[in-house]
């Protein structure tokens, strides 16, 4: 497999340089445009290949609206004219942005979402310092 | 509030339906009145109408008619409980019970009716009630647990509700007394009473009628009623519900004109004899009327409400049409009910088997519909009242009307005819004009929405159909609902799609988003396209996985929690006691929850994603196959014993069971398919309820196709009679086809039937007359998929790169997810509340 190096920082307030990258896991074991679940310590956190558009997003596992650990296993796509890429929690098909972390279907849920970069076939989170 | 002293004070009294509606209105309208309401009862207007469902499990606040603190956000000054004694015309005040003088610049009478006591040797005593305010209601339920038997006085409207109330009370076999010789005398007529006399007494009612009660017998309490014709009724209580009388004494006692027969006299503005004093809704005597209907009360509401805040309204008189629900039998009665011949013709369609009774009256030149009777099934009953009140031209075949469009037109055509004013929901007066324009300039396009932007199908809910069908109409006018797409990428309809995939030979989602989409796509068209993939060329699903909905990405349906369910094939609902042992052994070791489903076979929940590919690996090992529960694909085919063993079988039903089943195992469709084989007519295999359902006959088999259980349950219609085993499966193998190349997603066979233009003659005409000339392609392309069927959690169990993605966490494959969690509940296992 090739992989480039590239940098995918998802929308953050974080500022690049006060956060810290931990490799999360290989590049082919997130599927090509779907989505995966890594532990980081007591942190469950999803992490979407977005190969269509050679993008990666992660964000929390845990889909607020039930609480249940499931946005890994959603399907990705995008909404609108502007192609706003976004995840459908399995349970419930509730939408969330991939960028803002906002429920699409207007609700007041919101999702946390992680910088992710790619490096020699490697797949790391940015978290804050 | 300082500006209120400047403002013009309306006073209201009375506070039941129509009051409250009037507050409504003329808030709506004007801002320039200080409110003020005096009502008796100790709560706030609440709805009368459903008044039996406090007996139902509603309580009080349910039946209210307005949010907690309405009234203190609107300036409304509320006194409950004080009625008004007293009317000083002169200084134009009223004094209430609790000494309050308050002045009045207009003053509104909505006093409402009591319940009319007859004048009965008898009717003090104790276990005698009227059915009026919820006090009563709790007055009777108070005195219910201590009788053994009870009767309503009186056969209309309200009294068949106390009755209901009666029932719900848990009192066997209540009576219903009735001095006229028919039920509802008001709204229909000796026919249609006598078939809901036979409906209601299936309920368990006693119906008395031509009964004219003397006196009610008892020692300080009621024991029996005695009747002018010698016999006598044992009972412990009595209800009394013989009509209404208008509340007119307050106007009596300040001098207003009232009628001879009570009510207080108002002209068309609705004024009473002071010109500065409306009366409105049943206290109200109106071109000679009592109107005792809330519909015409909310009208009048309206109308003093326009009279006060601008302007002129007059009442015209009201429809006393109207639609009800009694004891779960529709009763309807529209127009002029009772004109008969010679003034008109009469259609009449009287169906003794299900209780079903309609009549019809037309004018004698056959242009228009007058009036009629609903019975059993009031589901024309919108179309029939606008028909009437818009002088609608009628069908070629008015007969047509009641029993439905015979040549397959669908229902709710007709929404988008009627004229503009045409008035849809009568208990908010919103006509069909209010509606459209919502629609178009509102955007309202769901029934929730249209209720907030218009209150259409707040009162009684009967209008609501209809609304529907004016969105859609409306919708379809603008052209926004004109081309059905798939979604936002495609601009294709699944049918549109199928074909393009099937001649293009087109096998990957990416290709056909490519080829004939925008975006990146969805989680509503990526299933779409994946089930259209699959039914075309019945490939391993897995491989495309990220496209597949979250159920068919893990061939296992998702749980509460996050744990997944197994449902191995188990075709016909036979099973071996080895095959039985299995299952319990999987369950055991990889501690599942099982329950026994709907469509015979035997559903393991609680497993881990992780355990998925070992479970399987078992099951496959022990002759289990995957069931399919997972996908929008044939689930069962549900068997009755059949002749092997049952003494009435006439065919294996077994056997012809598992033989379908195994031919469509697996097969993908736009929703989920099941079917089922019965052995005899006595159809112990439910197979009516299914999408397609074979019946044993003497001579061979009956196929009825295109019903289903769920939501919006339908039976199964007769496709084909008496045919073999071989016309049976060349049948179903060309309806299914059909099915899937044209539905679209998630639409069961019932709702793809029912949106068929021609309906079921056309479908059979495709099928058994191949009217298309496509049978023989359909019958190659079925066969072509059932050839190609593959287990597909074989396929897992064999590959590692497959089993592989069956993992919570990719950096920690072994570890579950710590977040599932069970609770115990009778000896097994369930899923933890969210």
């Amino acid at each position: 497999m090739v992989t480039k190096t590239t940098d995918m920082s998802t929308a953050t307030n974080t500022p690049i340089k006060d956060l810290r990258w931990f490799n999360a896991c290989r590049v082919e074991d997130i599927p090509a445009d779907g989505g995966a679940c890594i532990r980081h310590g007591d942190e469950q956190i999803a992490i979407f290949n977005f190969s269509r558009r050679g993008e990666w997003y992660a964000t929390q596992n845990l889909c607020p609206h039930k609480r249940q650990m499931a946005l890994s296993r959603g399907m990705i796509g995008s909404a609108g004219e502007q192609c706003e890429p976004k995840v459908a929690c399995p349970f419930h098909k509730k939408t969330f942005s991939l960028l803002t972390g906002e429920c699409l279907g207007g609700e007041p849920y919101h999702i946390r979402t992680y910088p992710v970069r790619i490096r020699n076939g490697k797949v790391y989170i940015g978290i804050e310092k | 509030m300082s500006s209120s002293t400047l403002k013009p004070t309306v006073v209201v009294v009375g506070n039941g339906m129509v009051g409250h509606k009037f507050c409504e209105k003329l808030m709506a309208r004007s801002s320039t009145f200080k409110i003020v309401i005096f009502g008796e009862e100790p709560r706030p207007a609440y709805d009368r109408v459903h008044l039996s469902e406090y007996f139902n499990g509603k309580t009080a606040a349910d039946l209210s008619l307005s949010m907690a603190g309405w009234f203190g956000d609107q300036d409304i000054e509320l006194h409950l409980g004080d009625p008004v004694q007293e009317i000083d015309r002169v200084h134009k005040t009223v004094r209430s019970l609790k000494g309050l003088v308050q002045p009045y610049d207009f003053l509104v009478l909505a006093t409402g009716s009591s319940a009319f006591v007859p004048d009965i040797p008898g009717i003090e005593k104790e276990g005698v009630f009227v059915y009026r305010t919820i006090e009563d209601l709790e007055l009777i339920r108070g005195y219910a647990p201590h009788a053994a038997s009870g009767a309503v006085m009186g056969g209309g409207l309200l009294g068949l509700e106390a009755a209901k109330a009666l029932l719900d009370l848990g009192l066997p076999d209540p009576h219903v007394i009735e001095f006229a010789s028919r039920l509802m005398p008001r709204q229909i007529d000796s026919a249609g009473s006598h078939l809901l006399e036979s409906r209601l007494k299936k309920l368990g009612l006693q119906i008395h009628l031509n009964k004219t009660t003397l006196a009610i017998e008892g020692e300080g309490r009621i024991e029996a009623l005695q009747f002018a014709d010698e016999s006598r009724l044992k009972v412990d209580m009595l209800v009394v519900s013989a009509g209404i009388r208008p509340r007119d004494e307050l106007a009596r006692l300040a001098g207003l004109q009232v009628g001879t027969r009570g009510g207080i006299l108002v002209n068309e503005r609705l004024q009473t004899s002071d010109k500065d004093i409306y009366a409105i809704g049943e206290c109200a005597l109106a071109g000679g009327m009592i109107y005792g209907l809330v519909a015409p009360g909310y009208e009048m509401a309206d109308i003093v409400a326009a009279n006060l805040a601008e302007g002129s309204k007059s009442f015209k008189g009201f429809d006393m049409s109207t639609k009800l629900k009694l004891i779960g039998v529709d009763v309807a009665s529209f127009g002029d009910p009772f004109i008969a011949e010679p003034d008109c013709r009469t259609i009449v369609f009287e169906d003794r088997y299900h209780g079903i009774y309609k009549r019809i009256n037309i004018s004698g030149d056959g242009k228009y519909l007058l009036g009629g009777i609903l019975i059993g099934d009031a589901s024309a009953y919108n179309l029939l009242l606008q028909t009437v009140n818009n002088r609608m031209s009628l069908p070629a075949d008015p007969g047509d009307l009641i029993l439905g469009y015979r040549s397959g037109a669908p229902e709710g055509a007709g929404a988008m005819d009627l004229p503009d004013e045409a008035l849809v929901c009568s208990c908010e007066s919103v006509s069909k004009g209010d509606i459209c324009k919502a629609v178009t300039e509102q955007a309202a396009d769901t029934i929730d929405g249209m209720k907030k932007c218009t209150k259409a199908g707040t009162g009684c809910g009967g209008c609501i159909p209809l609304v529907k069908d004016l969105i859609t109409g409306t919708l379809k006018a603008s052209g926004r609902y004109i081309k059905n797409v798939l979604c936002e990428h495609f601009d294709h309809s699944r049918q549109e799609l199928y074909d393009l995939v099937r001649i293009n030979e087109v096998r990957t989602y990416d290709e056909v988003l490519g080829r004939y989409g925008k975006g990146d796509g969805c989680e509503i068209c990526k299933p779409a396209v994946a089930s259209i993939l699959a039914a075309c060329w019945n490939d391993v699903i897995l491989k495309q996985a990220t496209i597949q909905d979250s159920n068919d990405r893990y061939l296992a349906n998702i749980q509460k929690g996050g744990t997944y369910s197994v449902v191995p094939r188990i075709p016909g609902g036979e099973i071996t006691p080895d095959k039985l042992i299995v299952l319990g052994k999987v369950a055991k070791k990889y501690r599942l929850y099982t329950k026994i489903t709907g469509g015979q076979r035997i559903d393991l929940f609680g497993a881990h994603v992780g355990d998925l590919p070992d479970i399987w690996e078992e099951l496959i090992a022990a002759g289990f196959e995957s069931g399919h529960a997972y996908g929008k694909a044939l689930r069962t085919v549900k068997s009755c014993v059949g002749s092997t063993w049952c003494r009435f079988g006439l065919h294996d039903s077994v056997s012809f069971a598992i033989e379908v089943e195994e031919r469509y195992r697996g097969i993908r469709a736009p929703h989920k398919i099941k079917g089922g084989v019965s052995g005899c007519v006595r159809e112990c295999a439910e197979a009516q309820s299914k999408d397609f359902g074979i019946i044993a006959t003497e001579k061979g088999w009956n196929l009825f196709v295109c019903g289903n259980g769920g939501a919006r349950p339908q039976h199964a219609q007769l496709l084909a009679t008496d045919i073999d085993k071989e016309t049976c499966l060349r049948y179903l193998d060309r309806l299914l086809i059909f099915y899937i190349r044209t539905a679209d997603p998630l639409t069961r066979t019932a709702t793809w039937l029912n949106k068929m233009e021609g309906g079921m003659s056309y479908l059979k005409n495709v099928i058994i007359n191949d009217s298309l000339g496509m049978n023989a392609q359909w019958e190659r392309e079925m066969q072509a998929l059932v050839d190609s069927y593959h287990c597909e959690w074989k396929e897992v169990v064999e590959s590692p790169e497959l089993r592989r993605g069956f993992t919570h966490f990719v950096n920690a494959p072994r570890k579950k997810d710590p977040h599932i969690a069970f609770e115990q509940m009778r000896d097994q296992v369930r899923a933890k509340e969210w």
